[in-house]
């Protein structure tokens, strides 16, 4: 996740000290992701050096420094929002890395592996639900951040009872014979007269 | 106490050579004020599973015990009874009464076992109300949304002393916001003391229970942990998976 961008649609409201900065980045994520205060002091001075933000020059004290967007800052805040992250390749996913070996394994029961993955995830997202339960506690930010998060973990287990189910099929149809494809194999030279 | 209780219960159907397992050996407890999630995939036995806690079939062996009443040896009649004040039904389709309002719907149940129309009435009223449906009461089902015929058809399932709540994909139709808030519901009834159980192949619904029982071809074969506690909390661990 972008801290670098996140602190410019902030500072795109107005004029902010870096603590403000902070308080202000952990509310509009509903909290779901903790930031130190070091964190946002050093992305603040990497905006000035390059271009995207400027701050009164009034105090050395980080603290007592109000920060202001340029209007590079702007631009580069638009043109980060419109621009889709890179999803083209598929991440190096190790759940799907361990069910594919066990998979292959004559000795380890594939389904089993799958519902322990299965359970955990529920117990996840048990937990995540449970945030949301109570509404009185109810925040946008929040609510959109934990969905996110609930979303991907059903889309893994929606792909595990789509592994359990494909490899059950799989087991239960007979094996393919191998045949020798006979166009592939090497002529014989010559023909006996 | 258990508001549900099953024992070893097995369901089979058809006879000698094609007879086929539906449920095998299920042991399950519901405690008031809890909510257990079933999941697995089509053809695993959820809907069997439920049919049988609810007493529309009878298990083939096993005990079968709602609210510490044990059904073999009831009679159908008491049976019936038994179902009509104590378990309550909410299904995929709703299945509201076309002809009936949104209050007639949900008082129905009270007036067949014998309360007075006026009574059922109130009673209706008042589970229409806890749901933030009193203003529709007297609309009919095809003048309410999917997200207000399911809220009839939970307070058709709460309505009066019912303490036993079981759906079968209680959100199927509706989009993910609607599913929310029928979860959201059914854990209420919960948190005032009915016992719920939720069939569903959606991990999002079911990750609103207390517990998630899962099935595979008619078998529990696994459940999940009870949450931590406050002290685990402070402390969190890495949770190990293979606990």
């Amino acid at each position: 996740m972008s801290i670098r961008h996140s602190l410019l649609a902030l500072l795109s409201e107005g004029p902010k000290y870096g603590f403000q900065l902070r308080q202000e980045f952990e509310s509009s994520t509903g909290e779901v992701w903790p930031l130190n205060v070091g964190q946002v002091y050093t992305t603040l001075q990497r905006l000035e050096r390059d271009g995207l933000a400027q701050s009164d020059d009034v105090e050395d004290d980080e603290r007592q420094k109000n920060y202001r967007i340029t209007e590079s800052g702007g631009e580069e805040l638009t043109r980060w929002l419109r621009t889709p992250p890179d999803l083209s390749e598929p991440p190096r996913d190790e759940l799907v890395i361990k069910v594919l070996v066990a998979s292959r394994l004559p000795d380890v029961d594939v389904y089993d592996v799958i519902q322990v993955h299965r359970r955990y995830i529920v117990q996840l997202m048990q937990q995540w639900t449970r945030m949301k339960e109570d509404e009185s506690h109810f925040d946008l930010a929040f609510a959109l951040a934990v969905d996110a998060e609930l979303y991907r973990l059903d889309s893994v287990i929606r792909w595990l009872d789509s592994a359990d189910g494909r490899l059950r099929r799989a087991a239960s149809e007979p094996k393919p014979e191998i045949t020798v494809v006979r166009s592939n194999l090497p002529r014989r030279n010559g023909v006996r007269r | 106490m258990s508001m549900l209780e099953l024992r070893q219960v097995s369901k089979s159907y058809g006879e000698g050579a094609n007879e086929v397992d539906a449920i095998s050996d299920i042991d399950l407890v519901v405690e008031r004020g809890s909510l257990v999630a079933i999941m697995g995939p089509s053809g695993s036995g959820k809907s069997t599973l439920l049919t049988i806690a609810g007493s529309l079939e009878e298990p083939t062996t096993g005990e079968v015990s709602i609210d510490g009443t044990r059904l073999s040896g009831m009679s159908r009649n008491d049976k019936a009874r038994l179902r009509r004040r104590s378990v309550g039904y909410v299904f995929q389709d709703f299945n509201l009464l076309a002809g009936l309002t949104a209050v007639e719907n949900v008082s129905l149940p009270l007036e067949l076992d014998g309360l007075s129309m006026k009574k059922a009435r109130v009673k209706g009223m008042d589970a229409l109300e806890r749901l933030g449906l009193g203003e529709r009461a007297n609309s009919y089902p095809d003048q309410l949304s999917g997200g207000e015929r399911q809220r009839v058809a939970i307070a058709r399932a709460v309505v009066g002393e019912r303490s036993l709540l079981l759906a079968d994909e209680p959100s199927g139709a509706l989009d993910s916001v609607n599913g929310e808030s029928v979860m959201r519901m059914i854990l209420s009834a919960c948190h005032g003391g009915v016992a719920a159980v939720v069939v569903t192949h959606d991990a999002k619904l079911a990750s609103w229970a207390d517990r998630v029982v899962f099935l595979r071809d008619g078998k529990a074969v696994d459940e999940t942990l009870p949450p931590p506690t406050p002290e685990e909390l402070l402390n969190p661990e890495v949770p190990d998976p293979t606990q």
